[in-house]
């Protein structure tokens, strides 16, 4: 049995604690010892995108960081996304214009969505195609995830 | 029930667009897909998978593996039982078997020999390592030609011919052969003024579903199975389980979850067996995933191809003859979708002569699957850029030669039958019609293509029940599995049925001890099959509430109308009650209602599709990029015009992978080369502009409200467009897929070269 | 994966010692996109994983007019994000912006890339024509070696099993000069490099000569190939689309690319000369030439 680090962090603004090997992954820490499975496995190596968390504010692929790489730092998941109760203009405008279709990648999408909103407040179409080209989609060819991007973004621009 | 009952003009719920109930648990992370599973004391398994193509197994030991600490069970085939009889006709129970663990030879890359359950997943991976197998590495085949060459090694000593759609009869040790004839294509040819005769190739592609293949198995007391699972059919899934452990169908319970993504290649089990006997093995839960690796090399692809296409028309630009042969990977097993190829070759056209004639071969990869069309999109890749070859040499409009020859309603089928009611000229004029179609082109090397499809779908059996609360808010439980939307349109459809909000009906999938059956959602068949479903036992609701408003007028049925939500008695207008008001006097006059009704509808019509692609081709290295993009669908009757934009939009999507990028790439000694996201490469958010959506409707008479189905044919056109579009730019005939790079420069050079 | 010791130094000094004491194998840890993955497949198996990530040295980006300073640590998006290193080095930005996706670029180091060594990495031929140092130590003491150096064999670099690679360490670009990176894939992002190239060029002060280049091209050979003949095939030449197809050509010939899954021999050599002549086109608009 290999060595457990005890892992002090901040998960979604809460304190957390827990226990892993150092060779878990943030990803499998998230679902498997914390069971928040809202952050999703697609391919466990950086190519896919479902597994998108931020890093103290920075986009990561959280099958390409160790869960011991987050002691001290601050992660944001899904979960976190709505806030008591009130979903963000990004996931109304996903579900307004069926920015999804199995849901399996709308996890990973919508935390790279928000995070490219924070950055750039109007995006370009090109340019959302761009910051999102390292979520993979299957089911919906992209098109309807570019239009709930966009909704969502005149929304917040509007202050709505 | 009639058939095409309701009128577009009282359709309240039909064609708008809520939002999907499950939409929110999806938004927020809540939604529970399979991996998501933890139950208490849960172990985690993991499977050993051959190196080899194709290898005998001389012995397995895994004596080491078991006495690892923290590993609880391992199996190898010899933990399975002996299978029992197949129950159904397209399901060979002892080939699935085999399928989910190599008995004698393992047929594939990644072909499962043993499997473990630890206490986690890296204490699995560890004992696999300590498990030592003796393989005797064979001769692998790897291609449809060389497995049909006369000294090609022998996969299977006793070849049952496969079933997919249509029956094979063995042809050659490692192929099946069908043929559907009609006419005198020697006779055709004569009468034809321009003949076109290519050979294609294609490559083995995967569905690509996000989600990999996960199922945790839980015993109890009883000896009665618990199943979680990702999969797009929990009853199939539960039949094969019985069939291949050898135990009472109803001592299974499957329980559906959400599927992230499964496109057909969710509809057989691979790791449910081995976690249900890892599972008996060691008296505790076992979840089992496959990483991304697993998915590749030992699920269920689609067939690489390999195709001969021959057809005339006269100086009218009447097709005259279709010569066809084509030979697809069956995988290691037979029953690949070859018949379902050439069936769907050249029906959308009426050609009077006709040979088609396909091979399912066999082959050291993965037992191919179904991939949404299984077979149409290699079919419609070489038939359409035939057919555009065809109007080129005639001097035709493409679309005016395709007009020319569509099959319209009631004109006879390859099957034998008479086209049911189509649109399919209609279809064809709205392309031509379409800006899109006579916009400039206005950048060098840029082309534009099109391409015409067809493809069947499915009707079959689908339950559902319905039950009213005293508050007049409905539950309605299905058989079928959701993977995009399909609760929302069965609650519209159930909504309209009733007169009621569509956020009053509550849709819910039941599991496979809690419903009844319901073949799997494949075949577009869910909002057709299991919308009639509800449908109908809406219907059957309403008649039992018919007699309750009697009861209470004290009046006879039929004098009780039920309209657009509201019963009203016939002698005295006065008396109506609405669906709610009539619902909370029902627990008073005889108790709450609900009903069951499982159907199986025929008549889902055809789905036809046509696509106009431009695209532009960078001549120095090769690379196609889409400029613009337009998928024209009948849709007959769209419930939930969004969602049928989503099924259009996804489907031209993954055809755009499999025309420029998407392959299995081989090794030569069989082993597969890209098992990653990186390397088998499908398309990002970057890579193709918007895909505008045209939904026509032409309502078929089979349902209700006209629906068709809708998930399918929106894949089968754009590799076949997209070749077009590159002649039409560049001059060079695409004849095998992926229209890569590296196919396109070389391609370009050849032609570059014939020309000097 | 296997299982592994996991140590944070917290200075430099730690971290050299550890270097130093090693008995069994040891891998840093930077952003992980190549090692947590390689990890996983069992390609290696460290039985010690160093994060260097609280060793300020290794977490620096500083630009003054002596140059460009970027510890082996700096993850791609801090650099693209700097925009005053965006401005100053322009072709550095092309490679950093184009690995992986977003979530790649949020984690994957400059070091990492360079000490990954693999033929394809997109940052090494821009670090090249940038003629950027290796700054490497050890508990003994310190070397710099040019980076097209750096590189041994698809995989491996020059580094000793003791030593570290600190800072990568590029000059102040001078007047009239500009650089490109350009690499061609078969989707738009997402992918590793079939061919890749960089240029750099000092022009004229009237723009219509060259005074001096540097090319470097990748994925076409063992290791990033810096290519001198191409370069001084352009010293003294007018800014023309001759001279670049001259170079170009030079080019394509120093290549000696394989087949593999994803691209052929000949596709390559294409490419290598396609993707020179665009990478010039590129450093020569920005060094303020037309041609």
């Amino acid at each position: 049995m290999s060595e457990m680090v005890h892992v002090k962090t901040t998960i979604n603004g809460a304190a957390v604690d827990f226990l892993c090997e150092p060779r878990q992954s943030l990803l499998e820490v998230l679902r498997d010892v914390l069971y928040l499975t809202g952050t999703k496995e697609g391919c466990n190596d950086g190519n896919c995108g479902s597994c998108t968390v931020t890093l103290d504010g920075v986009l990561v692929n959280a099958c390409c960081v160790l869960g011991v790489e987050v002691a001290g730092k601050a992660v944001t998941t899904i979960e976190g996304m709505a806030k008591n109760g009130n979903l963000h203009p990004l996931q109304v405008a996903f579900l307004e214009e069926t920015g999804l279709q199995c849901g399996i990648c709308t996890p990973g999408f919508l935390v790279s969505s928000r995070a490219l909103l924070e950055r750039h407040p109007a995006p370009s179409e090109a340019q959302i195609r761009h910051w999102l080209a390292g979520n993979l989609c299957r089911c919906t060819g992209y098109d309807r995830i570019i239009l709930a991007v966009q909704k969502a973004s005149k929304r917040m621009l509007a202050g709505t | 029930m009639k058939a095409g009952g309701k009128r577009e003009d009282v359709l309240r719920v039909i064609g708008t667009t809520p939002i999907r109930p499950d939409g929110l648990d999806k938004v927020t992370g809540r939604a529970i897909f399979a991996d998501d599973i933890h139950l208490p004391g849960m172990l985690h398994g993991k499977v050993l998978r051959s190196p080899h193509a194709h290898a005998r197994i001389k012995s397995i030991d895994t004596r080491q593996a078991a006495a690892l600490p923290g590993v609880h069970a391992v199996i190898s085939a010899a933990d399975f039982p002996e299978p029992a009889k197949p129950t159904s006709k397209s399901a060979d129970i002892s080939d699935l078997a085999t399928n989910c663990m190599a008995t004698t030879t393992a047929l594939y890359d990644g072909h499962a020999v043993a499997a473990v359950a630890a206490e986690n997943i890296h204490i699995a991976g560890q004992a696999l390592g300590l498990i030592e197998v003796d393989y005797e590495v064979l001769d692998a085949v790897l291609d449809v030609r060389s497995a049909m060459a006369d000294d090609a090694p022998v996969i299977h000593e006793n070849l049952k011919p496969g079933f997919f759609f249509a029956s094979t009869k063995k042809a050659h040790p490692n192929a099946g052969r069908l043929e559907y004839s009609d006419g005198d294509i020697s006779k055709g040819f004569s009468c034809a003024s321009v003949i076109v005769e290519r050979t294609f190739t294609t490559q083995t592609v995967h569905q690509g579903y996000i989600e990999a293949h996960i199922s945790t198995a839980l015993w109890d007391a009883d000896d009665r199975l618990s199943v979680w699972t990702s999969c797009q059919g929990h009853f199939d899934i539960r039949d094969q389980l019985a069939g291949i452990l050898n135990i009472p169908m109803s001592h299974i319970n499957v329980i559906p979850l959400e599927v992230g993504g499964a496109f057909g290649g969710k509809d057989s089990v691979y790791l449910d067996p081995l976690a249900a006997l890892l599972s008996k093995k060691c008296g505790r839960p076992v979840k089992m995933a496959m990483s991304r690796n697993e998915v590749l090399r030992a699920t269920g692809p689609s067939s690489g191809s390999s195709m001969r296409v021959r057809m005339g028309v006269d100086d009218s630009g009447k097709l005259v003859a279709a010569d066809i042969s084509f030979a697809f990977e069956a995988g290691a097993f037979p029953g690949g979708p070859v018949s379902a190829g050439i069936l769907t070759a050249t029906t959308r056209y009426n050609i009077p002569n006709y040979r088609l004639e396909g091979f399912d071969v066999i082959l050291n990869k993965p037992k191919i699957r179904p991939y949404r069309a299984p077979g149409a999109t290699q079919s419609h890749f070489a038939v359409e850029t035939v057919l555009d070859e065809l109007a080129e040499k005639l001097g035709m409009d493409p679309i005016e030669l395709r007009i020319r020859n569509a099959m319209k309603t009631g004109d006879r089928l390859v099957l034998g039958y008479p086209c049911p009611v189509i649109g399919g000229v209609e279809l064809l004029e709205a392309v031509r019609s379409h800006p899109h179609y006579r916009a400039p082109l206005d950048g060098q090397n840029q082309g534009r293509g099109v391409a015409y499809g067809f493809w069947y779908g499915g009707g079959g059996a689908s339950s559902a029940e319905l039950s009213v609360n005293a508050d007049g808010t409905v539950q309605v439980c299905t058989g079928s599995c959701d993977m995009s939307g399909t609760r929302m349109t069965l609650a519209m459809q159930t909504a309209e049925a009733l007169g009621i909000q569509v956020s009053e009906v509550q849709v819910t999938t039941g599991d496979t001890q809690s419903i009844g059956f319901t073949l799997p959602a494949w075949g577009s068949r869910t909002t057709f099959a299991t919308g009639i479903a509800c449908i109908t036992v809406a219907e059957k609701v309403i008649a039992k509430m018919i007699e309750r408003a009697a009861g209470i007028w004290e009046t006879d049925n039929s004098n009780v109308r039920f309209d657009a939500g509201v019963f009203t008695n016939t002698n005295d207008k006065l008396q109506a009650l609405t669906f709610k008001q009539l619902a909370a006097k029902l627990d008073s006059t005889g108790g709450l209602l609900s009903d069951q009704a499982s159907v199986s509808p025929q008549g889902v019509g055809f789905q036809l599709a046509a696509y106009l692609v431009d695209v532009e081709v960078d001549t120095q290295t090769g690379k196609v990029s889409i400029l613009r993009s337009t998928i024209f669908q009948d849709a007959g009757k769209a419930v939930h015009p969004d969602y049928v934009a989503g099924q259009m939009q996804g489907g031209v999507v993954q055809g755009l992978g499999w025309a420029l990028n998407e392959a299995y790439i081989y090794r030569a000694d069989g082993t597969l080369a890209n098992t990653s996201f990186l390397d088998y490469r499908m398309p990002t958010a970057l890579d193709q502009p918007m895909t505008e959506t045209v939904i026509l409707e032409t309502p078929n008479p089979g349902h209700p409200y006209g629906v068709r189905g809708v998930g399918e044919v929106s894949i089968v056109n754009p590799p076949a467009a997209v070749a077009n579009a590159i002649y039409n730019a560049v001059g060079i005939r695409m004849d095998s897929l992926p229209m890569s790079p590296t196919a396109v420069l070389e391609k370009l050079w050849e032609h570059q070269a014939a020309q000097l | 994966m296997h299982q592994f010791k996991y140590a944070t130094p917290g200075s430099i000094e730690a971290l050299l010692s550890m270097l130093a004491e090693q008995r069994s194998p040891v891998k840093l840890l930077a952003g992980g996109t190549d090692l947590i993955v390689q990890m996983r497949t069992g390609a290696v198996t460290p039985a010690l994983v160093i994060d260097v990530k609280q060793v300020v040295e290794l977490n620096q980006l500083l630009l003054s007019d002596k140059g460009l300073i970027i510890g082996a640590a700096v993850s791609c998006r801090t650099v693209y994000e700097n925009n005053h290193v965006a401005r100053a080095y322009p072709a550095l930005i092309d490679a950093a912006s184009l690995i992986g996706g977003i979530q790649i670029q949020g984690r994957a180091s400059i070091g990492g890339n360079l000490c990954n060594a693999s033929p394809s990495a997109d940052l090494i031929p821009a670090l090249i024509v940038l003629e950027a140092l290796a700054v490497i130590q050890n508990s003994r003491g310190s070397r710099e070696l040019p980076v097209e150096d750096f590189c041994t064999g698809p995989g491996t670099n020059a580094l000793a099993g003791d030593e570290l690679l600190v800072s990568l360490k590029l000059p102040p670009g001078a007047k009239n000069s500009g650089a490109c990176f350009r690499r061609f894939t078969p989707r738009n992002e997402m992918d590793i490099a079939v061919a890749n190239a960089a240029a750099a060029v000092v022009l004229s002060a009237d723009g219509k000569h060259f005074t001096s280049a540097r090319i470097a091209i990748g994925a076409v050979g063992p290791t990033p190939i810096l290519v001198q003949e191409a370069a001084e095939a352009l010293q003294g030449k007018p800014v023309s689309g001759a001279s670049v197809g001259i170079a170009a050509d030079i080019a394509r010939q120093a290549a000696s690319p394989i087949n593999d899954m994803r691209g052929t021999i000949a596709q390559r050599k294409q490419l290598v000369q396609v993707l020179v002549t665009r990478a010039l086109q590129g450093a020569i608009e920005r060094a303020g030439g037309a041609l």
